[in-house]
C-alpha cells in the first residue's frame, strides 16, 4: 500500500470539512482497503466514517424502513425490525461476502461505490429507496449512474437509506464460486399490483430494470410467468466467468427463483 | 504517523504506527503476536482473522489506526494459562488441521460462529459460515467435526466465553 494519511472524523460535518483533494471516505473499507493494497488506490487521505454515531442505526417507522449508511451488513441481516417488513433485505445482506466482511462493510459504503456485481445497489433500485445524502434526498433511479459511477458530487457523503417496505420481495443470486460476489442477481418487488424487478452482477453499465421481466411478472406474480420471457443479452457483460447469453438467462432463472422466495 | 492505543488480549497497548499499517502487522511486528497470519493478502483466506469488539474480522483488512479504542483478541487470547480454549482443544482433539498455516483464523472464526448460533450448529452452517477461511490443504472435513464438537462441548459445560 501507499503511504496514506489517517483522519478519524467525528461527525458528517466533520468528514465533510476533512475531505480535501485526493482523500478518501473509508467506511467499512471491504472495497476499499483491498484496493489500496492493490495499488490499485492511492488517496493521500482517508477519513475514517466508522465512528460517526449519526450515520449508524435501523429505524422502522410502520413500513418505512430507513438505515444508516454506517450500518453493517451484520446488523441489516440479524434486524428483527427489517425482517418483519422486508425479509428480503435482510437475506441479502446475510449473502454478502463473509462473516467477517459482513461485520465490517457497511450498506452505506457499499452503494456509495456501486460495484457492477454488488449487491444492495438491487435492492436499492427495486425498492424504489431514496438514498440521503449530507446534502440532498437522491431517488435510486438517479443515484447509479454505471459502472462504480454515483450521482455523488466530490465529497458528498451517504448518510442513510429510506425505503417503504412492498407487499412482497424476494433476492436470488448466481454467485461467482471464488469471490461470491453476483455473477447475476435479481431483486423482485411487487407493491400494490405494481412489480419492479432491478438486475445485478449482469449489465456492462452496472444496476438496471429489466423490462421484460417486470412486464411479465405484473400480469401475474408467479415464476411460471417467466417461462416465455426471453431477456436480450444486449448489453450485458461477457467476461471469463459468463458470457452475454449466459448472464441473460440466469437474469430469468434468478427472477424465478426470486419470486419464490418473495412468495414463500 | 498516527498513534494508537487498544487492548489486545487483555492488555492495554500503545505506539505511533504509519497511516498504512495494517492491523495485522501491527499484532505481528509491534506486538510480536505472530500467531495472526497473513495468507493470501487480498482479504480472502481468513488466516487474519481475529476479533475487534467481539466481532471476528480480517486484520489484513483494516488498518490498525481504525482499530484505535478497540478491544482485540487473538488466538494468543483464547487459553486460560494452560487450559485450551474449548474450541482450540477440539480442533486437537478432532485434528482440525494438516499444515496448520489457517487454523488460528479457523478459530478465531468458529469462536466467533458458536457465540452467534447459540441454538447451535449443523454442518451446513459451519460450512456456509466458514466461507471466509480458506484451508489449502483441503481439511475442512475435520475443522467442521472440531466446529460441531466444540459448540456442544461449550453448550453442555456453559462456556460460551465471548472470546
Amino acid at each position: 500500500m501507499y503511504s496514506v494519511n489517517y483522519h478519524r472524523a467525528t461527525s458528517v460535518a466533520d468528514a465533510a470539512s476533512k475531505a480535501k483533494g485526493e482523500a478518501k471516505y473509508l467506511a467499512g473499507g471491504m472495497t476499499l482497503i483491498p484496493t489500496m493494497k492493490q495499488r490499485l488506490a492511492q488517496p493521500g487521505d482517508v477519513i475514517d466514517l466508522m465512528h460517526i454515531g449519526e450515520l449508524k442505526g435501523i429505524k422502522v417507522e410502520g413500513k418505512v424502513v430507513t438505515i444508516g449508511a454506517g450500518t453493517t451488513h451484520a446488523e441489516v441481516a440479524a434486524s428483527a425490525a427489517i425482517k418483519a417488513v422486508c425479509p428480503a433485505l435482510c437475506h441479502l445482506a446475510s449473502h454478502i461476502g463473509d462473516p467477517h466482511v459482513r461485520h465490517r462493510g457497511t450498506i452505506g459504503g457499499s452503494i456509495a461505490n456501486n460495484d457492477p456485481a454488488a449487491d444492495y445497489p438491487a435492492a436499492m433500485l427495486a425498492l424504489d429507496a431514496t438514498i440521503a445524502t449530507n446534502k440532498r434526498k437522491i431517488p435510486a433511479g438517479d443515484f447509479f449512474t454505471g459502472l462504480f459511477e454515483t450521482a455523488l458530487e466530490e465529497g458528498e457523503i451517504v448518510t442513510a437509506v429510506t425505503f417503504v417496505a412492498p407487499d412482497k420481495a424476494g433476492y436470488e443470486k448466481f454467485p461467482n464460486p471464488a469471490s461470491r460476489y453476483a455473477m447475476t442477481g435479481v431483486f423482485v418487488v411487487l407493491d400494490g399490483g405494481s412489480v419492479r424487478a432491478a438486475v445485478t452482477g449482469a449489465g456492462e453499465t452496472g444496476v438496471f430494470r429489466s423490462v421484460e421481466i417486470e412486464n411479465a411478472l405484473a400480469g401475474k406474480f408467479e415464476a411460471s410467468a417467466l417461462d416465455a420471457v426471453t431477456v436480450p443479452a444486449d448489453g450485458l457483460m461477457s467476461d471469463m466467468h459468463a458470457s452475454a447469453d449466459y448472464r441473460a438467462n440466469l437474469v430469468k432463472v434468478m427472477a424465478k427463483r426470486a419470486v419464490g422466495r418473495a412468495k414463500g | 504517523m498516527a498513534s494508537v492505543s487498544m487492548t489486545v488480549n487483555g492488555r492495554a497497548v500503545s505506539g505511533e504506527v504509519e497511516g498504512r499499517t495494517l492491523l495485522v502487522h501491527y499484532l505481528r511486528e509491534h506486538l510480536g503476536l505472530t500467531g495472526t497470519h497473513v495468507g493470501c493478502d487480498t482479504s480472502q483466506c481468513g488466516a487474519c482473522v481475529v476479533h475487534v469488539d467481539g466481532k471476528a474480522v480480517k486484520s489484513c483488512t483494516m488498518l490498525a489506526a481504525q482499530a484505535s479504542g478497540s478491544t482485540i483478541v487473538t488466538i494468543e487470547g483464547l487459553a486460560d494459562g494452560a487450559d485450551l480454549h474449548p474450541v482450540q482443544a477440539a480442533f486437537k482433539e478432532n485434528h482440525g488441521l494438516q499444515c496448520g498455516f489457517c487454523t488460528p483464523g479457523m478459530i478465531m472464526a468458529a469462536t466467533d460462529m458458536i457465540r452467534r448460533h447459540p441454538e447451535g450448529l449443523d454442518e451446513k452452517t459451519v460450512r456456509a459460515e466458514l466461507e471466509g477461511n480458506i484451508c489449502r490443504c483441503t481439511g475442512y472435513h475435520n475443522i467442521v467435526k472440531a466446529i460441531l464438537a466444540a459448540s456442544e462441548a461449550m453448550a453442555k459445560g456453559g462456556k460460551a466465553k465471548a472470546a
